[in-house]
């Protein structure tokens, strides 16, 4: 028995050696400084994050406190349920601007998910005349933002009536080029086997691309959905919408910023709502979306 | 030559018509690919080609276009001084913070690659939470404000740099510089996750050959491996940062204000903005966005055409 061992022994040995060569190149002292840099950074970064929670957090006579302090010594939740108070007064309740934003970002982004992911599916599977050509002007499309297209957008939102809807916000959003490229890159890493092999079976291709390619490529999908999301949910959208009932939580947001200095707590509040929502689901679905990323490469 | 160009148009005409039959049998793609197609067509292919179309004529809206050649061009480069002040703007932004926040992404992406996974998860969340936050850099007018409650200015005045609070936000000198801290902020966006997934998808054994060949130091290493099997990844960063670079204008009409003093923190789109939405004058506006498009176009071709030299 102890033979044994001890032969186990002489045997990891060498085993330990392999593993600690596996980095090669690397200093303890180096390591130190660059992660003693890392770390300093990280604090820089998430420290106007941690400020704004903190005085969401934060009653009123320590938000005017002086010197700051970064954390709340007695947190409370005041300045949310003030937020619904003041909101309230307002002919258009805060509840309609969330109901609002929160309408915008599902519908948008469930239809990206399915437009996109059609044309990503038979673009990265198939081979059709015009398909490549297809594939580089939204390549094309992804060099430029869309500010360089808002005028022209505005002109034709306004042709097809949408002036002061939803849909002049939720329409174009389904076009994001971001989604189908990432999309049709993930996608190309599905094996072509596989379709064939259900074809054989006798699906169609609606089966197919429902039935074997999208539940294969559930990654792809939160990737699409977190780039959707932030993009709307962020959506101002002060160009197309007029109408009070309809503006958005951003929109809201900036309203009670411009209010001034007696609302400091509540616009804390606002802010917080406003950047929970896109950072809770990219921290759920950040392996996912890891996955979908290593795809992302721009081939020539 | 005559015979020459008849063989091309039976060859054309075949490959044509070899077209045809293949899209006649892929019916399904193009119907699959129909609802995407027509909305990219409509939202991203036609605003460029009218916008291009509007920049040659006057249009309010009101009155249907009248074409008056290259006069909007000819006003803005010659004329426009707001104008030029824009792209001197909007050119030491996307100078400055392009390259260092696509240089921030890679390097930061770089040194958590060899952490353990828990700790990597928990940086990538942290370096890329600014960038999804939304609205949250308004926080900075409140480091940054004027008056000697801004936090910037009480600290410096209690370490006696300075006697009299400055006026970040409504003083030229110091608008562009705090902006430009706050775009850094939140440039690792989208490349800079392409970039973790890249790194993580570099096989490791290549480390290991290259160590016996002699490589001799983590820079060697980052030059002959890492990059090269990085080019995908590092072509699409480039191409997020350049797009995000050249389009700022969230973040100065924020913080500075929209018309900012004397124009300072003015950018091309802040100023496409101004004609295109407030003054109406959509033929100026479109001159504006044609020359962005072609510039980020030109641009990204630019940096592509570089980085394809990468590692080699």
């Amino acid at each position: 028995m102890s033979k044994k061992r001890k032969e186990a022994k002489r045997e990891k040995q060498p085993r330990h050696v392999i593993l600690k060569r596996r980095q090669p190149n690397r200093s303890r002292v180096g390591d130190f400084f660059v992660y003693f840099f890392l770390l300093l950074m990280a604090v820089a970064m998430v420290f106007p994050l941690v400020y704004a929670i903190e005085s969401a957090l934060k009653p009123l006579d320590e938000l005017f406190r002086f010197p700051p302090s970064i954390f709340a010594q007695n947190p409370t939740l005041d300045n949310f349920s003030d937020l619904f108070v003041t909101m309230g007064k307002s002919w258009v309740t805060f509840s309609r601007y969330i109901f609002n934003t929160v309408f915008i970002t599902v519908v948008g982004t469930f239809g990206h998910l399915i437009v996109a992911s059609m044309g990503a599916f038979v673009l990265a599977k198939y081979e059709f005349p015009g398909g490549q050509t297809f594939f580089k002007l939204v390549t094309v499309a992804l060099m430029f933002s869309g500010y360089v297209t808002s005028i022209p957008n505005y002109l034709i939102i306004n042709s097809l009536g949408w002036i002061d809807t939803y849909w002049a916000i939720i329409i174009p959003a389904f076009a994001m080029p971001t989604g189908l490229f990432l999309m049709k890159q993930f996608m190309e890493g599905l094996p072509t086997s596989l379709i064939e092999a259900a074809k054989i079976d006798g699906a169609n291709e609606w089966r197919v691309f429902s039935g074997i390619v999208m539940p294969n490529v559930k990654p792809a999908w939160l990737t699409l959905i977190i780039f959707a999301v932030q993009n709307l949910w962020n959506n101002k959208a002060a160009t197309f919408i007029y109408s009070e009932e309809k503006k958005t939580l951003v929109y809201a947001l900036q309203q009670i910023q411009s209010g001034g200095i007696a609302r400091t707590g509540q616009s804390a509040a606002v802010q917080v709502i406003v950047m929970a929502v896109p950072i809770c689901i990219f921290i759920l679905s950040e392996s996912q979306i890891l996955e979908t990323m290593a795809s992302s490469g721009l081939k020539d | 030559m005559k015979e020459y160009l008849q063989k091309y148009v039976t060859l054309r005409k075949h490959n044509f018509r070899v077209a045809v039959k293949k899209a006649k049998r892929a019916k399904m793609c193009y119907a699959f690919l129909a609802p995407y197609a027509i909305l990219f067509t409509l939202f991203y292919i036609l605003p460029v080609c009218s916008s291009i179309f509007f920049s040659f004529t006057y249009y309010n809206i009101l009155e249907s276009p009248r074409f008056i050649g290259l006069q909007n061009y000819i006003s803005l480069i010659l004329q426009d001084d707001i104008f030029l002040k824009g792209v001197k703007n909007t050119f030491m932004i996307a100078v400055i913070t392009g390259p260092l926040g696509y240089i921030m992404s890679f390097l930061f992406a770089w040194l958590i690659n060899e952490l353990p996974r828990w700790i990597r998860t928990i940086a990538v969340v942290v370096f890329y939470a600014p960038s999804i936050a939304g609205n949250v850099f308004v926080i900075f007018s409140v480091f940054f404000r004027g008056d000697a409650y801004g936090y910037v200015n009480a600290l410096l005045i209690e370490m006696g740099l300075i006697d009299a609070p400055i006026l970040f936000l409504t003083n030229p000198d110091y608008m562009l510089p705090i902006c430009m801290l706050v775009i850094l902020w939140m440039s690792l966006g989208m490349g800079f996750l392409s970039f973790v997934a890249g790194l993580q998808g570099v096989d490791r054994s290549q480390y290991e050959a290259g160590c016996i060949d002699g490589v001799k130091n983590r820079w060697q290493e980052l030059w002959f491996i890492t990059l090269p099997n990085m080019k995908p990844m590092l072509m699409f960063g480039a191409v997020m940062a350049i797009t995000q670079s050249f389009g700022v204008c969230d973040v100065t009409m924020a913080l500075c204000g929209y018309p900012s003093t004397d124009y300072a923190a003015r950018t091309v789109v802040t100023h496409l903005f101004d004609y295109g939405f407030s003054r109406f004058e959509m033929g100026y506006a479109s001159a504006i966005a044609t020359m962005l498009f072609l510039v980020m176009i030109l641009c990204n071709k630019a940096i592509q055409s570089l980085l394809r030299r990468v590692g080699t």
